[in-house]
């Protein structure tokens, strides 16, 4: 199962976050700084995935954006990079170009049905 | 005043523009102040767009909980673009912990009920974000109703919620159960992944819900062949490979449905082998779903020719050039190693290969994998990769990279030769890295290969002589130059090159190892030891060594210094003891917890006066005593035993061990001698905290008419064994079955050679005075093994 979604810019900044389980506020700091810090250490030439307490985290970076998923121990996780994957294909789909701040706002909402294919993303993005 | 109402765009740009973050915290502060003032006046146009300004900052981090009943007002409008900000800041600003959030479930309810899709999927929406446990129990009856709404988009976003339900509320199961079956004929393929997601859950929490599903197996198997044999279709493709999501979840209900039941297992099987065989695996979707249906091979019940087929296939993704492909095929063959030893064999070549990877969490994996892959036939090549993996292997991998092999030498040595090379060779290459019984175990191992003292002494002082920096290597190559130097200095050995060694050159390198800031204190005390032990295994006169020790009696460190002020005693006062005292050590047993014990009890007698020697002699006097009375051919002076006074030494010690006698498997008595009337009966324990240690008591019982008089018993044993006795409980044996008389005798048997006793019997009886000596040799098996 998902725990937590974020989407962290080089500098280190949480563009976006979304947690799954309920974590407290000054909790979910620590954690993001500490999973940033593990994941910008990696170089290219290791693996994306990195087991963290109990969590594994999988990450995939685009451009000057990492995004970091946390899941726990059951997960398929070649699945899971395939699935960041898949997320940001159909934001870019729907948006052009990816939008930082339009974005955030319209993830969290259901969008409308204007594509179905969308529809069928955003239901993977919940059911997980 | 009406406060101008800027546009959400509006409000973004100001605040992309604002250069610092003081000057965006007064835009969003002057901003915040203009809604605070809407929401209090009541702006029915325009809320919903005060209300996203406010959203917008909640997410900037500012706070933003002035309007959470901002959102129970528009979400109660009937204008969809007043729900849906309404909805969104229910989603943001409410959950669990608010006590507002359980107003909106009235809202919730109607907005179910109304009929326009819409508004049905963002309340369905809201409800599964932030649906607490109380929420969902209300609402549940009108989310199943939606189940079989016609229009698809409910029906997945009710699926959607009713996982979320089951997450938080497991006893509404009974409520989603029947519809499942019929979803799972649905061919959206959106309401099917909700479906196969709710499935799982409900069997995740409950037994009984896992048993109904069994049913859907077959209709599970054919969506799955479906989506496999049938070409992709475009809308669900990803790189070739439809729809991966769903057959990775399908894969996984499948697992779980599959776990510990034959018969699922079964339908099964040919549908598993079609999937792993048709996937195409050269992209990321394709190996993910290769990934899951290995992992559901591994799961279920499957035939033996499956699970050779999921080694390979993960045998195959070690030899991808994709490092996340790897990483996830050590992961699984570690799991698997241990059911399925000889197929992962097979991949033993790559698996070493992946050693040499420059990602240390990969190299760690691969680690693992090739140490749980050592066995009797191949240790001597994994040995050797391993040794040359642990010279350029980082640091934190070093410690189990060494104590792996140590393991892996220690059960699978071919000989004795080859273990102790193997062990010199990894304590030379990573020596601060090993196990503190590493030196320990070496020394046992070294000290029971007799043929090979010559060799292993020969091997150390070399290694010894150029470097003596690995401190367990140190310790062991002290030790050993102690006990064989005198092999040392012989000259020949057929294993190793000739090595001519003085015996100054010796003593130089020990006194090195003893001044060196390198040493560890324990370190300097082998070497202390071994000096001493040369003593008497050297020709040379020893006045160097006594220089040595005389300096170290006023050695700052107590342990040190209380040693050689006991060798020092050796050499001025019982000098004639020395060559006794320093014999070389018998075959050490293998650790107990009562050797630790004994040598820890033996530390904390720190004495510094020349006491320790006194108990060696006694010992000796009272057994030649003993052994004098007895003219008969029992063996002559017995060595003293071979005491090492030093407390320091972790290895055996022969004496002080603890008193108490405790119970254990009772062993027969047994009968000796019967005269007269007059018996004497035998009768063994066996402590169990000391197997060395046997107590016998003698019991002396007269069924005759006259008393026995003046008894004395004496014992006399074997040469390997240390005998006590202790003082008799009277020496007259009443009449007429009277008080019997008994006598306590502690026997030390450390070789656990076969006992035999002699024993000598004085006494009166009858008038007459009688003498018996007589052997015992049928003691019981028990006595001594």
């Amino acid at each position: 199962m998902i725990k937590f979604f974020l989407m962290v810019n080089k500098q280190g900044q949480t563009r976006l976050s979304k947690y799954y389980e309920h974590v407290e506020i000054n909790k979910r700091t620590l954690l993001e700084t500490e999973v940033i810090k593990s994941c910008l250490s990696r170089s290219n030439e290791q693996c994306s995935f990195i087991e963290y307490k109990d969590f594994k985290l999988i990450y995939r970076q685009y451009a000057a954006l990492f995004i970091v998923v946390g899941v726990n121990d059951t997960e398929n996780e070649m699945a899971i990079y395939e699935f960041i994957h898949n997320f940001v294909e159909v934001l870019d789909d729907y948006f052009s170009r990816v939008g930082l701040h339009v974005l955030q706002l319209l993830l969290i909402e259901q969008p409308l049905p204007a594509a179905s294919r969308l529809a069928a993303r955003a239901g993977t993005v919940s059911a997980k | 005043m009406v406060a101008s109402s800027l546009k959400l765009q509006e409000l973004i740009q100001e605040i992309r523009e604002a250069k610092t973050q003081a000057q965006e915290r007064e835009v969003i502060q002057k901003e915040c102040a203009h809604i605070r003032a809407s929401f209090r006046d009541g702006d029915p146009l325009h809320s919903h767009r005060q209300l996203a300004k406010l959203l917008y900052a909640h997410m900037l981090g500012y706070p933003a909980h002035f309007g959470q009943m901002e959102c129970l007002k528009l979400i109660a409008s009937p204008r969809f673009t007043d729900k849906r900000v309404g909805y969104l800041g229910a989603m943001l600003l409410l959950d669990e912990r608010q006590d507002a959030h359980l107003l909106i479930t009235n809202s919730i309810k109607n907005d179910l009920s109304q009929g326009i899709e819409a508004v049905q999927g963002l309340a369905l929406c809201t409800l599964s974000t932030m649906g607490s446990a109380e929420m969902c129990r209300d609402l549940a009856p009108e989310v199943e109703k939606l189940l079989l709404q016609p229009s698809a988009y409910v029906r997945k976003k009710a699926v959607l919620t009713a996982v979320h339900m089951i997450r938080k509320v497991p006893e509404l199961s009974d409520i989603f159960l029947p519809p499942c079956a019929q979803l799972l004929h649905e061919r959206h393929h959106g309401i099917l992944l909700g479906t196969v997601t709710l499935i799982t859950e409900l069997c995740e929490r409950s037994p009984a819900a896992l048993k109904h599903f069994r049913k859907v197996v077959p209709q599970l198997v054919h969506t799955l062949r479906t989506l496999v044999m049938t070409g992709c279709s475009t809308e669900h493709s990803v790189s070739g490979v439809s729809d991966p999501f769903l057959q990775v979840q399908i894969l996984r209900l499948l697992r779980i449905l599959g776990r510990n039941h034959e018969e699922s297992s079964e339908t099964m099987n040919d549908l598993l082998a079609q999937v792993a065989t048709n996937t195409d695996a050269s992209r990321n979707a394709g190996s993910a779903v290769l990934f899951e249906t290995v992992l559901t091979i591994m799961d279920i019940r499957s035939a033996a020719g499956l699970r050779v087929l999921a080694v390979n296939i993960l045998g195959r993704f070690l030899l991808n050039s994709d490092r996340n492909i790897r990483y996830v095929a050590l992961t699984s063959l570690l799991k698997l190693v241990q059911s399925d030893h000889s197929a992962v064999q097979r991949h033993r070549p790559t698996v070493v290969e992946c050693l040499r990877e420059p990602d240390a969490s990969l190299s760690r994996r691969a680690l693992e994998l090739s140490l749980a892959l050592v066995n009797s036939s191949n240790v001597r090549t994994m040995t050797q990769e391993l040794q040359g993996f642990l010279e350029s292997c980082p640091p934190d991998l070093r410690a189990d990279c060494a104590s792996g092999i140590l393991l892996a030498a220690e059960r699978f040595a071919p000989t004795k030769r080859w273990h102790i090379d193997t062990i010199l060779r990894v304590l030379t290459t990573a020596g601060t890295y090993v196990r503190d019984d590493a030196v320990a175990n070496l020394i046992q191992l070294i000290g029971g290969a007799q043929e090979l003292h010559a060799y292993s002494v020969r091997r150390l002082y070399s290694a010894l002589a150029e470097d003596i920096s690995q401190q367990p290597l140190v310790q062991v190559a002290a030790w050993c130059i102690g006990e064989y130097g005198d092999l040392l200095l012989e000259g020949t050995c057929e294993e190793t090159e000739p090595l001519q060694v003085e015996e100054d050159v010796v003593l130089a390198l020990l006194e090195r190892v003893l001044q060196s800031h390198m040493s560890l204190p324990a370190t300097r005390g082998y070497a202390l030891t071994a000096l001493m032990k040369l003593s008497t295994r050297l020709h040379g006169d020893n006045n160097r060594i006594c220089q040595v020790m005389s300096i170290y009696g006023s050695c700052q460190d107590v342990e040190l210094q209380q040693r050689a002020v006991e060798y020092n005693a050796l050499f001025r006062k019982y000098d004639h003891l020395r060559a006794a005292v320093l014999e070389k050590m018998p075959l050490v047993e293998r650790g107990g917890p009562q050797v630790n014990e004994a040598a820890k009890e033996s530390k904390e007698v720190a004495q510094l006066s020349e006491a320790a020697p006194v108990p060696t002699e006694t010992q000796a006097s009272k057994l030649l005593d003993l052994l004098d009375l007895l003219d008969g051919p029992s063996e002559n002076a017995q060595h003293p035993p071979p005491l090492d006074p030093t407390p320091g030494d972790t290895l055996i010690h022969l004496l002080d061990l603890p008193c108490t006698p405790l119970p254990s498997a009772p062993i027969p008595n047994l009968k000796v001698f019967e005269r007269e009337g007059l018996q004497l009966t035998l009768s063994f324990v066996r402590p169990p905290g000391t197997p060395t240690l046997l107590l016998i008591t003698v019991t002396a019982t007269n069924t005759s008419g006259g008393d026995v008089t003046h008894f004395i018993c004496q014992v006399a044993v074997p040469k390997s064994f240390q005998l006590q006795l202790q003082a008799p409980s009277g020496d007259t044996v009443p009449a007429q079955g009277g008080l019997p008389m008994t006598q306590l005798l502690r026997i030390l048997n450390p070789n656990k050679a076969p006992l035999r006793l002699k024993l000598r019997l004085t006494y009166d009886h009858f008038g007459q005075s009688v003498q018996e000596i007589f052997e015992v040799n049928n003691l019981p098996v028990e006595t001594w093994q």
